[in-house]
């Protein structure tokens, strides 16, 4: 081995004199010095990529109260640790600044968006549920028992947790909201 | 499939790398096709003419896999002498009724019984006749005799072996060739490579996407391949199957536990105003008495009982009038015309961006327009929530926005880290999420959301008859955190079902039908066995085998392979040492194997079952398809499809080829809307082209979830249609410039993407060009990269039995440049509409 001290260990160096500039030549002090932030994180969360369905496992990085990275999960055996570019993507996806955080009101006829707190959002939203169903409630149809409301429709989205499309297909259900409909049909 | 579900693709790598043969069947080259062996480019919408053939195939040459067909489907089975074929009927089956525009399948049954009497298919057909609705299936099994009159020699004439071989004797490689624009090599090559592969020692297994199910024949493509996969002996056996790759991260879970109209959680329908006076009649008339659908009454009344616990009482039949009742089709587009219509009054729209992603985009928006309030929950502020601010119809000078008298109300929605719950992939694996941090601001899961909405209404109910579902409804989950988040995990203990011990249920053989047991979903029943959220379950794949079965939990009882009883023979053997995967063990009396078998665990194989036997009981122990009322695998369908017994090959709604096989162009039975929100393009010259959407690996579904993300945005920053160079040349459009696509529902600009990757397809003398468009964009929902909304071309024609639109094969026409702005878009809209 040619050369001494730290010109010889300069990785422009070793790679001139002929090592693999994309293996142990590449690497510098610095290089060496550097940690990758899941290795500061002050907890890991098992989770699951929201894209598509094959499920691939993902590990969710957090350090004070902040997600600082999401990677794949090399236990699954789904996805053996890997990500596409979309799941290797989905930190931004949780952190990324067009993500609303306030509610949003846009009055009948309004022509622009206000704020509103979302406790009052709640109760003005359960108005009008109540107010709807009871306005266009239906007894019966063609002389037969329906006990539904054609008034109140939703679709909901298939990145939704299992035991939320439970809790809304079993409340809307018992409000007679029939025109319950999903991603899942499209 | 390496485009849209990557990382999945890397076990067909896997499966290459030890020997497999790879075909991709698909309008355009992709990164699928760069790694398969090889690309058979297809005309889209012309795939049961290449099933078919490929089951043509088989039969003209007695390929199939006889002692499997013999044993484990219909294939002996006799039908009604009154059954007529397309063949017979040039294009329609019998039964059909031109003026409902629908079919009478009473013809379609199952010879009678020799006895004389009527078999109980023939009566479910009779009944079903009269309030024939496809809004039930897709549920449950449908009812037919589970032992009709059979010919094990397969030569009767109206066997269903006979009558199958006979439907697709027509469906020749050169039909491949005239329709699909396959050349017969390629198609021989695909032949022989598929029948070499199956078999005792080798299985093959077909993949699938929306590609094949947004279609007006979406159900009846799944169909012929299931006819294919079942005569080759490729069902319920490791390396074969007909598997869905769904787009969503709980799609599947959304069927399962359905956000849909027409189902109850598992699968049970539900009820229907015109067909079910109560519990006993609905139970009677929902399914057979043989299979496992043989047990729905404890299925439903543990639902009922989860749903309304000390008031549903075997008195009231378990509050079985609670529940709404269906008139119909009450789908995501009719619900779109009622809408417009100013009968849907609120929606509620979540995670959802139905003005992107659903098909006739002005449609969804001129809906959103009419109604008195809105509430849109998403991560960022989707177009669906802006439409009234930004939308293209105020561009065009439809829509004025102080005319627009929607209240909207936006809320900010958790992320799949700042929540915990479920998701159940396109495997039926269910996994448990850990929640990572609490939302931010606003920010709420569905689950906050739903419940303390759930909650606001109850505090507001009277004591009248119409409040008495909700008033009525268990509605109590402990409250966790800063927000008052319901427990998901207690959610999910309500769904597993618990005992009358009040302990958590194991099983779904413990389900009762007296109202002892309580059940949110019996398939999903087991997921918190032992207390345990089984769901959570990481064991690490190293540490276990390659099935897997203690990471996460699959429905149903964590089979991972559903049907494996086929992978053994009758007696019980693995039909070879290679696919050995479940077995009888005659020693210990049990079945055995790998993964968890699909049949009761002590049912010897030489099971027969007594005459008037019920539910699994009725099966024998060679029967592997335990929801079928028979327990075989249909290559028939005697019951239970609206278009038809068997698939014939029909024409897209849109399509710029007459069919050769039948006078009938195109699915007798689809559904259209004929309103001018619908319209369709004329079949003369005017929309020359064949389209076809798509989705890119960088982007995911309406944009919402990529758009705003830099580094996605940053990969596909653009909208672009694709096109041959033969194309390019004779429409004038350059690599790079601008390209309008009309069609008679809207007018969208792309970049050109000049590529070989499509390629023209020769249909008998004639060029047919394909374009291509992926539709990941919006004019707005916080994307950093914005674009026009391909599904604004799509056309709404739905497939009969499952009202999913064909998004995936229409026609359109291309022109070079941008688009027209504002009224001169309507008035290039308008030329195309007139002719």
């Amino acid at each position: 081995m040619a050369g001494r001290g730290w010109p010889a260990r300069w990785p422009v160096i070793r790679q001139l004199r002929g090592q693999d500039g994309r293996g142990e030549a590449a690497r510098s002090r610095r290089t060496d010095a550097l940690r990758p932030r899941t290795e500061d994180a002050a907890t890991v969360a098992r989770s699951i990529c929201p894209y598509c369905a094959v499920g691939c496992g993902q590990l969710v990085y957090v350090e004070g109260g902040k997600i600082t990275q999401i990677e794949g999960d090399p236990d699954s055996p789904i996805s053996r640790g890997r990500l596409c570019p979309k799941g290797a993507a989905s930190k931004q996806l949780v952190t990324h600044p067009g993500r609303q955080t306030q509610v949003l009101y846009r009055r009948p006829y309004g022509t622009g968006w206000e704020r509103l707190d979302l406790d009052t959002a709640m109760e003005m939203i359960a108005d009008r549920v109540v107010r709807t169903r009871r306005e266009t409630w239906e007894d019966t149809h063609e002389g037969k028992v329906v006990r539904r409301t054609m008034g109140i429709a939703s679709l909901g989205g298939a990145t939704l947790d299992n035991e939320e499309n439970y809790l809304m297909k079993k409340l809307y259900t018992a409000l007679g909201a029939i025109q319950v409909e999903n991603q899942a049909r499209i | 499939m390496a485009e849209c579900h990557p990382v999945g693709f890397q076990w067909v790598m896997e499966a290459k790398a030890r020997g497999a043969k790879v075909f991709h069947v698909d309008p355009r080259f992709t990164r699928t096709s760069a790694l398969a062996d090889r690309h058979l480019p297809i005309r889209a919408g012309s795939d049961i003419v290449l099933l078919g053939a490929l089951i043509n195939h088989v039969l003209a040459n007695e390929l199939d896999f006889r002692e499997y067909v013999l044993a484990y489907t219909n294939a002996a089975s006799l039908v009604s002498e009154d059954f007529r074929d397309t063949e017979d009927l040039d294009g329609l089956f019998s039964g059909w009724d031109p003026e409902t525009a629908t079919y009478d399948p009473r013809s379609w049954a199952y010879e009678s019984t020799p006895e004389g009497r009527p078999s109980e298919q023939a009566e479910g057909g009779a009944r079903h006749a009269k309030t024939a609705g496809p809004d039930t299936y897709g549920a449950r099994g449908a009812a037919v005799h589970p032992s009709p009159p059979t010919d094990p020699t397969l030569t009767h004439p109206r066997c269903v072996y006979q009558i199958v071989k006979r439907h697709f004797a027509r469906y020749t490689p050169e039909l491949v060739e005239q329709l699909c624009g396959i050349p017969r090599d390629d198609f021989a090559e695909l032949a022989e490579a598929i029948t070499a592969n199956s078999g005792r020692e080798r299985t093959t297994a077909w993949v699938y996407s929306v590609g094949w199910t947004q279609h007006s024949v979406g159900a009846q493509y799944i169909r012929t391949a299931s006819i294919l996969q079942l005569l080759l002996g490729n069902m319920g056996r490791p390396g074969g199957g007909i598997l869905a790759l769904r787009g969503h991260a709980s799609i599947q879970g959304s069927t399962d536990i359905p956000t849909l109209f027409n189902i109850l959680p598992g699968y049970l329908d539900m009820p229907d105003a015109g067909r079910h006076e109560g519990l006993d009649h609905y139970l009677e008339l929902e399914g057979g008495s043989t299979g496992f659908w043989g047990n729905r009454r404890a299925y439903l009344v543990s639902l009922l009982k989860a749903w309304w616990g000390e008031a549903a009482t075997e008195e009231n039949d378990f509050c079985f009038g609670h529940l709404p009742r269906m008139t119909g089709d009450h789908g995501h587009y009719t619900t779109v015309m009622n809408q417009i219509d100013g009968i849907v009054k609120g929606y509620f729209v979540v995670g959802e961006n139905p003005v992107v992603g659903s098909s006739g985009g002005r449609a969804q928006r001129l809906g959103l327009a009419n109604l008195d309030w809105l509430v849109v929950r998403d991560l960022a502020l989707v177009e669906t929530a802006t439409f009234w601010l930004d939308g293209p119809e105020l561009e065009t000078g439809e829509l004025r926005t102080e005319d627009i008298g929607t209240e909207v109300f936006f809320l900010p929605a958790a992320s799949h880290v700042e929540k915990e719950g479920t998701f159940t992939n396109t495997q039926r694996l269910l996994q448990w999420r850990e929640k990572a941090v609490d939302p931010s601001g606003d920010c709420r899961s569905e689950l906050w959301f739903y419940y303390h909405l759930g909650k606001l209404i109850r505090r507001r109910l009277t004591d009248d008859e119409i409040d008495r579902p909700v008033r009525e409804l268990t509605w109590d989950y402990p409250e966790l955190g800063v927000h008052g988040e319901p427990s998901a995990e207690a959610v999910l203990r309500e769904i597993n079902g618990v005992g009358p011990d009040g302990r958590a249920l194991s099983s779904t053989s413990q389900l009762r039908a007296d109202g002892s047991t309580t059940c949110g979903c019996w398939i999903y029943c087991g997921v918190y066995a032992d207390e345990v959220n089984q769901a959570a379950r990481r064991r690490p794949r190293r540490e276990q085998s390659a099935v897997a079965p203690e990471w996460g939990w699959a429905w149903p009882a964590n089979r991972r392979i559903l049907y494996n009883r086929a992978s053994a023979d009758p007696e019980g053997r693995p039909w070879s040492e290679r696919k050995a995967y479940v077995w009888w063990d005659a020693e210990r009396g049990e079945w055995t194997g790998h993964d968890v078998p699909d049949c009761e665990i002590g049912k010897p194989p030489g099971y027969v079952p007594p005459e008037g036997a019920f539910a699994q009981d009725a099966l024998a122990g060679t029967d592997p398809f335990i929801m079928q009322s028979d327990g075989k695998g249909w290559l028939y369908v005697p019951l239970g499809l609206v278009d038809g017994p068997l698939p014939a090959h029909y024409e897209p709604h849109e399509s710029p080829v007459a069919n050769p096989l039948y006078a009938q162009q195109a699915n007798p039975a689809r559904h259209t809307y004929n309103r001018p929100e619908s319209p369709y393009n004329a079949p003369d010259g005017r929309f020359p082209y064949v389209l076809t959407t798509y989705r890119l690996t960088e982007h995911h579904t309406a944009g919402a979830m990529s758009r705003p993300l830099a580094y996605l945005a940053e990969l596909q920053p653009e909208l672009f249609c694709e096109v041959s160079p033969r194309l390019a040349a004779e429409a004038g459009l350059t690599n790079g410039g601008w390209a309008t696509i009309v069609t008679s529902r809207a007018v969208v600009e792309a970049r050109v993407l000049v590529t070989g990757r499509m390629r023209p397809l020769r249909l008998g003398g004639v060029i047919v060009h394909q374009v291509g468009l992926p539709y990941h964009w919006g004019w707005g929902g916080g994307g950093l990269v914005t674009g026009d909304v391909t599904n604004d071309l799509t056309p709404l024609v739905l497939d009969p039995n499952v009202y999913i639109q064909e998004g995936k094969a229409m026609t359109c026409d291309v022109r070079p440049g941008r688009r027209p702005r504002g009224p001169a878009a309507l008035d290039l809209l308008e030329r195309y509409r007139r002719g």
